[in-house]
Parts: C-alpha cells; sequence; structure tokens
C-alpha cells in the first residue's frame, strides 16, 4: 500500500515537473500499464527462461505472471518429468536429462504472419527442438538433434512454418567425436537442422542437415516476401579457435552472415542428393488422446555438404562477431549487430541477389563464394551506441536495437539509417522483443526490454536475483517507459501475440469421455487395485472431496506401486493433486478429465497416508486415504476400497 | 479494512485523479472485458429452477436406450457423490428425486449448476445441507436429458 502510494506521489512530481536522471517514467505510464482487476492483458508475452529451461508467459502490458510451462526441466509444480507420463518427454541418447538452458521461441507462422498455433523453444545444452500446443500450453513433442551441440541459432523458421531451422552453436566432429581437438580445422564441422513441420498436426522430423565448414553459427532468421527462399545466420569464430575464443575468435575485422537458399536445397534433397548417415536422436511425443508420452530413438539423418550446393550457399562479411541477424517486416533488409562494433550494418536483399547475379565475390570461405561488403550493404547506421545485439521491428519503418554494452534501445529509420530515438534500460539488455516485432506483420505497440543485470532494480534478495524487464510504449514517436518488472529464470527472447488469436481457443478440461489414456478409471466404480508380481497398479479416482479407494493394504515392502490418478471433474480449474508420505519420487497435479500416474516404492512396512495438495472444495482437508505396507512375504491378502467397501467396514 | 487502510486508499485515489488531471490525458485503456461477474438479481422463483430448460418432453414408457446411456453418464461424473438409494454420500442420494423436483430443475441443475447455487433458493438450501458445491460435470444436454431417463427408470425400479 505504502509502495504504491510512493509510486502514486512520485508519478505527479514526474508528470508535472521535469523529468530527473533517476527515472524516465513520465506523465500516466502507470495508467498505460494498468490492468484493472477482472480484466485482460492485450498480449500473452511467451518469455525463454533461459537456465530454467522453461518458458514463462506474461500478460502485456500488465506484466502478470499467468504460467510457467515446463519444457526441458522437470517442474515440481506439475510433476512434469516426474510422472510416468511425461518422463519419456526428457528422454535423450543419454537417458534423461532433467535440467536444460532455454533460449529462442518463435510462434507458428503462416504467410509470416504469427498463426497462434503452436510455440517453438530450443534447448541450448543438449540440443533439442521443442513444440508446445497454444491451446493446452502443454509441451508435445522434443525432437533431439544429432552432429549438434550448443543448439543456439535455433529455432527459427521458414514463412509458412516449412521448416523449423536450428543450427549449431560448437562446431564438432561428425560421428564419433573421439579426436584430438587440435584437429578442429580438419575433423569439426558446423550443422543447419531442417526440420519439417506437418502443417495439420505440427509433428517435426529432421528433413536434412546441412554442413558447414567449423565455426560458431550464432543467431538465425528466415526471409521474408521477396527472400522468402532464403534463410540466414550470424556467424563468429570463422579464425576456427578452439581455445580463448575471446581473444582468438576476435581477430578477424569481419566475420560472416551465411545466406542459404533452403528452397534450393530442399530440391536438391528431394531429388535424392544428400547422404543418409547413422545418427542417434531421441523423438518424444505426447499422444494427447492417451496422455502418454512415448520416446523413440531414431537412428538416420539425411546429410548435405556445402560443397555440393553450388550457387545456394553464399557469405556476407559482417564486422566483428555479429550476434542478431534479423530481417524486417519486408524481408528486403537484413540487419547485422557486431557485438564488438560500434555501427550496425543494414544488408540489401536486392543487392545480395545482384551481387550473386554478378558474381561480386571478393574470395571464399572453405570453398563458399565471400560476397564483397560494399556491393551487399544498404548502409550502415552509425554511432547507434555500444554492443547492438538483437534488432526488431515496428512495421512502420524502424527497428528497434538493444545495446548490451551502452544499456540502452535504439530507434532507427530503416530507410534513412537515422537513429531518430533512444532509451535506458536497467541494465544491460540482451534480447527485446515487439510483439510481432519479428514477422511480416508486428502487432507493435510495445518493446520489452530482458535485461541480464538487475542490481539494485528492486527490494535485495541476497546474491540470487530475479532478471528485470522494462516494457515501454512505443505507440507514439518517442519510446516511453511504461513499467519495470522481475522475471522469473533467466530470459534470453520472447514473443508476443495479440490475446484474441489465442485466448478463445485455450482448453478448459480434458473431456472425460475421449480419455484413452491406458489406466484410465472411468467411474468411482471402476476404482480398483491390481497385484502382478510385485507390480501394483491402483485404479484412483479423485472428485470433490474424495480419492477412491481410500484405504489399500496387501502392499508389500519393495513393490512397484503405480498410482493412476484420474481427476472425474469436467470443471474449468478444478485440478487434483496426490501426494503419499515419504515418496522419493514427487507428486502428481491432475488437471480435470486427465490421469496421470505415479510410482512408489515403499522401503519401509508401515502407514502410509495420502492426500489431495491442490485445495479444490471446503472438504478438501478431508480427501485423504491411508495405504498400509507390509514386510515382504507376509500374509495380509490385497484388499481396498471406500466407505462401506473399504477393508473390515461392513456394507449397510 | 482498518482506518489506516481506507485512509491509505483514498488518498491514492485522490492522487491518480490528480495525476489524470496534472497531465492532461485521461486516454482510456483498451484491454478486454473480463466474463462479468454474476449480478445480483431478484430471481424469479419457479419449481423449474434456472436455466433453458422450461419445457421437458417425458417419454412414456422409457426409453431403453437412453436409460443404458444415461446410466453409462452416471457411472463416470455422477456416481462418486450420489448412490441411486436415499442415503446422502456427497451429495443426496437418487431415490424418488423424480418426485421431489420437477424434470426442468434437473436439468437445470445438471447444466447450469453454478447459477442455480447462486440464485435458485432449493439449491441453495440443498448446499448448505451438503457443504461441497456440486461440481459443473459438463454434460451436454443430451446427456443431462438421458441421466434423467437413468432417474425415472431408477425411481420406477425403487417403487
Amino acid at each position: 500500500m505504502y509502495t504504491a502510494l510512493g509510486l502514486g506521489t512520485f508519478t505527479i512530481l514526474q508528470g508535472c515537473k521535469m523529468k530527473n536522471a533517476e527515472s524516465v517514467v513520465t506523465g500516466n505510464a502507470a495508467a498505460k500499464a494498468y490492468v484493472a482487476p477482472g480484466q485482460y492483458d492485450e498480449f500473452y508475452n511467451f518469455v525463454s527462461g533461459g537456465f530454467n529451461g522453461q518458458v514463462s508467459v506474461y500478460g502485456l502490458p500488465s506484466g502478470r505472471l499467468l504460467k510457467i510451462i515446463p519444457v526441458f526441466s522437470v517442474f515440481p509444480e506439475n510433476g512434469y518429468g516426474y510422472s510416468e507420463e511425461s518422463k519419456p518427454m526428457l528422454n535423450t541418447t543419454a537417458g534423461q536429462v532433467p535440467w536444460d538452458d532455454q533460449h529462442h521461441l518463435t510462434i507458428s507462422l503462416t504467410n509470416g504472419e504469427q498463426d497462434g498455433r503452436w510455440l517453438f523453444a530450443n534447448a541450448n545444452n543438449t540440443p533439442r527442438v521443442a513444440r508446445i500446443d497454444l491451446t493446452t500450453f502443454k509441451t508435445v513433442e522434443i525432437l533431439q538433434l544429432p552432429n549438434s551441440a550448443g543448439n543456439h541459432s535455433s529455432p527459427y523458421l521458414t514463412e509458412n512454418t516449412e521448416y523449423v531451422v536450428a543450427g549449431t552453436r560448437f562446431a564438432v566432429p561428425l560421428g564419433e567425436g573421439d579426436v584430438p581437438i587440435s584437429s578442429f580445422k580438419e575433423n569439426f564441422k558446423s550443422t543447419i537442422s531442417f526440420i519439417s513441420v506437418d502443417k495439420e498436426h505440427g509433428n517435426m522430423d529432421i528433413a536434412f542437415q546441412v554442413v558447414l565448414p567449423g565455426m560458431d553459427l550464432d543467431l538465425s532468421r528466415g526471409g521474408k516476401g521477396p527472400s522468402h527462399d532464403w534463410f540466414f545466420f550470424s556467424t563468429y569464430n570463422t579464425e576456427q579457435a578452439h581455445t580463448l575464443l575471446e581473444v582468438q575468435a576476435s581477430e578477424k575485422d569481419k566475420d560472416f552472415i551465411v545466406a542459404l537458399n533452403w528452397k534450393k536445397i530442399e530440391e536438391y534433397v528431394k531429388s535424392g542428393k544428400g547422404k543418409k548417415v547413422k545418427a542417434e536422436y531421441a523423438h518424444n511425443h505426447l499422444d494427447e488422446e492417451t496422455q502418454q508420452a512415448e520416446s523413440k530413438i531414431q537412428d538416420e539423418v539425411i546429410v548435405v555438404d556445402h560443397n555440393e550446393l553450388k550457387g545456394m550457399v553464399y557469405m556476407i562479411p559482417c564486422p566483428k562477431s555479429p550476434h542478431g541477424c534479423d530481417v524486417d517486416p519486408t524481408g528486403q533488409y537484413i540487419v547485422g549487430s557486431g557485438k564488438l562494433a560500434a555501427l550496425i550494418p543494414v544488408f540489401s536483399f536486392d543487392k545480395l541477389t545482384k551481387a550473386i547475379a554478378a558474381k561480386d565475390f571478393e574470395g571464399d570461405y572453405h570453398g563458399i563464394p565471400v560476397l564483397k561488403y560494399e556491393s551487399v550493404l544498404h548502409g550502415e547506421v552509425k554511432k547507434p551506441g555500444l554492443g547492438p545485439l538483437h534488432t526488431e521491428f515496428d512495421g512502420k519503418g524502424f527497428g528497434y536495437t538493444s545495446m548490451f554494452l551502452s544499456s540502452e534501445i535504439v530507434k532507427w529509420n530503416i530507410e534513412t539509417l537515422e537513429v531518430v530515438d533512444r532509451v535506458p534500460t536497467y541494465y544491460s539488455i540482451g534480447h527485446l522483443c515487439i510483439p510481432g516485432g519479428d514477422t511480416k506483420k508486428p502487432w507493435g505497440k510495445y518493446v520489452i526490454a530482458y535485461n541480464k543485470i538487475t542490481k539494485d532494480r528492486y527490494l535485495p534478495t541476497g546474491p540470487e536475483l530475479a532478471q528485470s524487464a522494462q516494457i515501454y510504449d512505443i505507440s507514439g514517436d518517442k519510446m516511453e517507459l511504461i513499467l519495470d518488472y522481475p522475471t522469473v529464470g533467466e530470459p534470453h527472447y520472447a514473443q508476443g501475440i495479440a490475446a484474441s488469436v489465442i485466448k478463445d481457443k485455450s482448453v478448459k478440461i480434458y473431456d472425460i469421455n475421449k480419455n484413452k489414456h491406458k489406466y484410465v478409471t472411468m467411474g468411482e466404480k471402476k476404482a480398483k487395485v491390481e497385484r502382478n508380481g510385485n507390480r501394483v497398479d491402483v485404479y484412483m479416482t479423485a472428485i470433490r472431496s474424495h480419492l477412491a479407494p481410500d484405504n489399500i493394504e496387501g502392499i508389500y515392502v519393495g513393490d512397484e506401486v503405480y498410482f493412476h490418478v484420474t481427476n472425474l471433474e469436467q470443471d474449468w480449474d478444478i485440478p487434483h493433486g496426490f501426494a503419499i508420505k515419504n515418496n522419493p519420487n514427487a507428486e502428481l497435479l491432475i488437471m480435470p478429465g486427465e490421469t496421470a500416474t505415479l510410482k512408489f516404492v515403499p522401503q519401509k512396512a508401515g502407514m502410509y497416508p495420502f492426500y489431495c495438495t491442490d485445495f479444490c472444495s471446503a472438504l478438501h482437508q478431508e480427501m485423504q486415504g491411508y495405504m498400509r505396507v507390509s514386510p515382504k512375504g507376509s500374509n495380509v491378502p490385497l484388499r481396498f476400497g471406500i466407505g462401506e467397501t473399504a477393508p473390515g467396514v461392513a456394507a449397510k | 479494512m482498518n482506518t489506516k487502510h481506507i485512509l491509505t486508499a483514498t488518498i491514492l485515489l485522490a492522487t491518480s485523479f490528480l495525476v489524470y488531471s496534472c497531465s492532461g490525458d485521461g486516454d482510456k485503456k483498451e484491454t478486454t472485458e473480463a466474463p462479468a461477474s454474476m449480478v445480483e438479481e431478484a430471481p424469479e422463483v419457479s419449481d423449474k429452477g434456472i436455466g433453458k430448460f422450461q419445457d421437458v418432453e417425458l417419454t412414456n414408457p422409457l426409453d431403453e436406450g437412453m436409460i443404458a446411456e444415461g446410466k453409462t453418464v452416471y457411472e463416470v461424473k455422477c456416481a462418486s457423490c450420489h448412490k441411486l438409494s436415499s442415503e446422502k454420500l456427497v451429495g443426496p442420494g437418487w431415490e424418488d428425486v423424480t418426485e421431489r423436483r420437477t424434470p426442468e430443475w434437473i436439468m437445470n441443475f445438471i447444466t447450469n449448476v453454478d447459477e442455480m447455487l447462486e440464485k435458485d433458493p432449493e439449491s441453495q438450501a440443498m448446499l448448505e445441507i451438503c457443504m461441497v458445491r456440486m461440481p459443473n460435470q459438463n454434460l451436454s444436454d443430451e446427456e443431462a436429458r438421458n441421466v434423467l431417463e437413468f432417474m425415472r427408470y431408477n425411481d420406477q425400479q425403487q417403487q
């Protein structure tokens, strides 16, 4: 209350007096970020979780955290990665990886515009791409990428989501990796995976991998409109250093943006070219009917070497270790951002095609033609600030570039390359996001700064702090700071989309009549416990407010007990939880109409209470039961029930 | 709310007013309206309850197919809380329910339970006895009608 009062007073001073150095909050900034109780935000903001491996969902402009979607890390909140149904989602060729690093997100596209069907996310460390269904906000597919390491330039899309594209950050030896590190130049390669996406269901598959000379592929973007057939990747370490990259990979004045004609490469591969090679990778899929994830190990990919791709791959020189590589909404301009440069080079797609036709090359990089910088350049944004990283667009002819070193967002005119506005960020901005700002049709309105350093922005919480973000209104000529808020994990890239595209398609419950789970219990009458050797399956139901059966006897130490809990509710927002004492595994959270399974192997004889962990009704506290565990070899018979059917209770 | 809070709230309100008059910029937010909350209205009390079912046509004799469908729905979505006898479990037993309630009231209660609990005095009286709001189990109109048929069948069996 007092903080709010303080803010209000402060706002008056700011509104009526001059700005001061401490804040750039002006006028009715607070009102612009205010979403009244009971009202909805105008945009969904899907934000990568960075080192927490998840995706968080915020509302814009309020900055309210709406949900965390578990993707590449286990999640105690809802049992993702702990339930038997979801465990296979995190399977890889190296077994279950419980925690990864999630950097970039892309909402599926139709004709270069967001269609709001799926959200693609990358795992950076153990290379994978995930697909999240935006009707359920659930991770439904995860595809591992072989021949890749540090899956950073990922996942970016072609204009109709024909492909999700994923480039490797680390060059690595293909196949067996047991070679001297010093043999980098000879043995290490970079790969770009083209993942096809089924138009109707979204299912992914690795269509082919393009093999490039060893270097670090950093970020990428698909072309749009006139540049539809092309994909662009920024690179660094074209010096091919394998140690002390901080120095050795920054020696050359220019690295490259790789321009690659994916349409021609696709035709080349479809004509039967390319080589099938052995490569193991996991492909995990959640069957939404059976509610069970399955992990399959696939063993082959098609690779195609750049040497075969004459006329399909070119290099554009780009100053000083470029990072962002962003294509404007018209598809005409490609913006490179040399993170050590003091300018922003903007390349022209028209000039690129002309230079290619005229063979305007200055040499080659391991056989790939290198175009002349000046022949491809539209122009440079001079003195924009220090350390340009990423650029988003408002659809009105302006680019907005994040400046890591000088901690600011710089707005500039794409045609004239003039800087027209700049605002400070707090502090050291990494990525930035304008809703739709990477597509043909930006929604505009806001730009959000995701910062790397938080320091003194909020009340201190010890050495470990949340990450800070700021929202700026960009509907006028000047960017205006309207909100400063903490975010979870460490956001890298984010996507914003008008709420209207998604909200009405949001699923409220799972229809119990369509539940095809192998262990579903269709009604309390069918609740039962079955023993098969030392495996025990408990078919349990949950409804406000009892679990059935709630008395179970005849379980022995060392039994593998599977609680298959079916939530019989068919009402929105009535999940039930399930937890049993001393289970070293975890707990469950079960949505209405869903079945979820928790495994428990009791180690000691005794009484094991279980209960619902999600407050569900006035009698939630009564939603509990007991499981009796007896020593192995004892002769306590298997008995179970609830109410009058409970063991030892005589029927009336 | 104690007086200190009221005072603070008042100041806040005044302050935000000041902000508007100060900046001279009172633009309205374009945000999507959330669904309107239940508005208190004087309920029209009727033994048909509140909802779209105002004239349910009954079969004679009972329809075997509908009974079977209704029983299936009962077992999945209702049986956890309702017995077929007069015994109360979580909710009341179903014996004689078709005598106690009109067919319209039953179908409205099944398909429109939140509004019924909000406005219908009979429903509210039941809530005071059971202390658990009946869940909306998302039955289609057809499913609700089949359940009614099964209830009528159940009542014929009990006689």
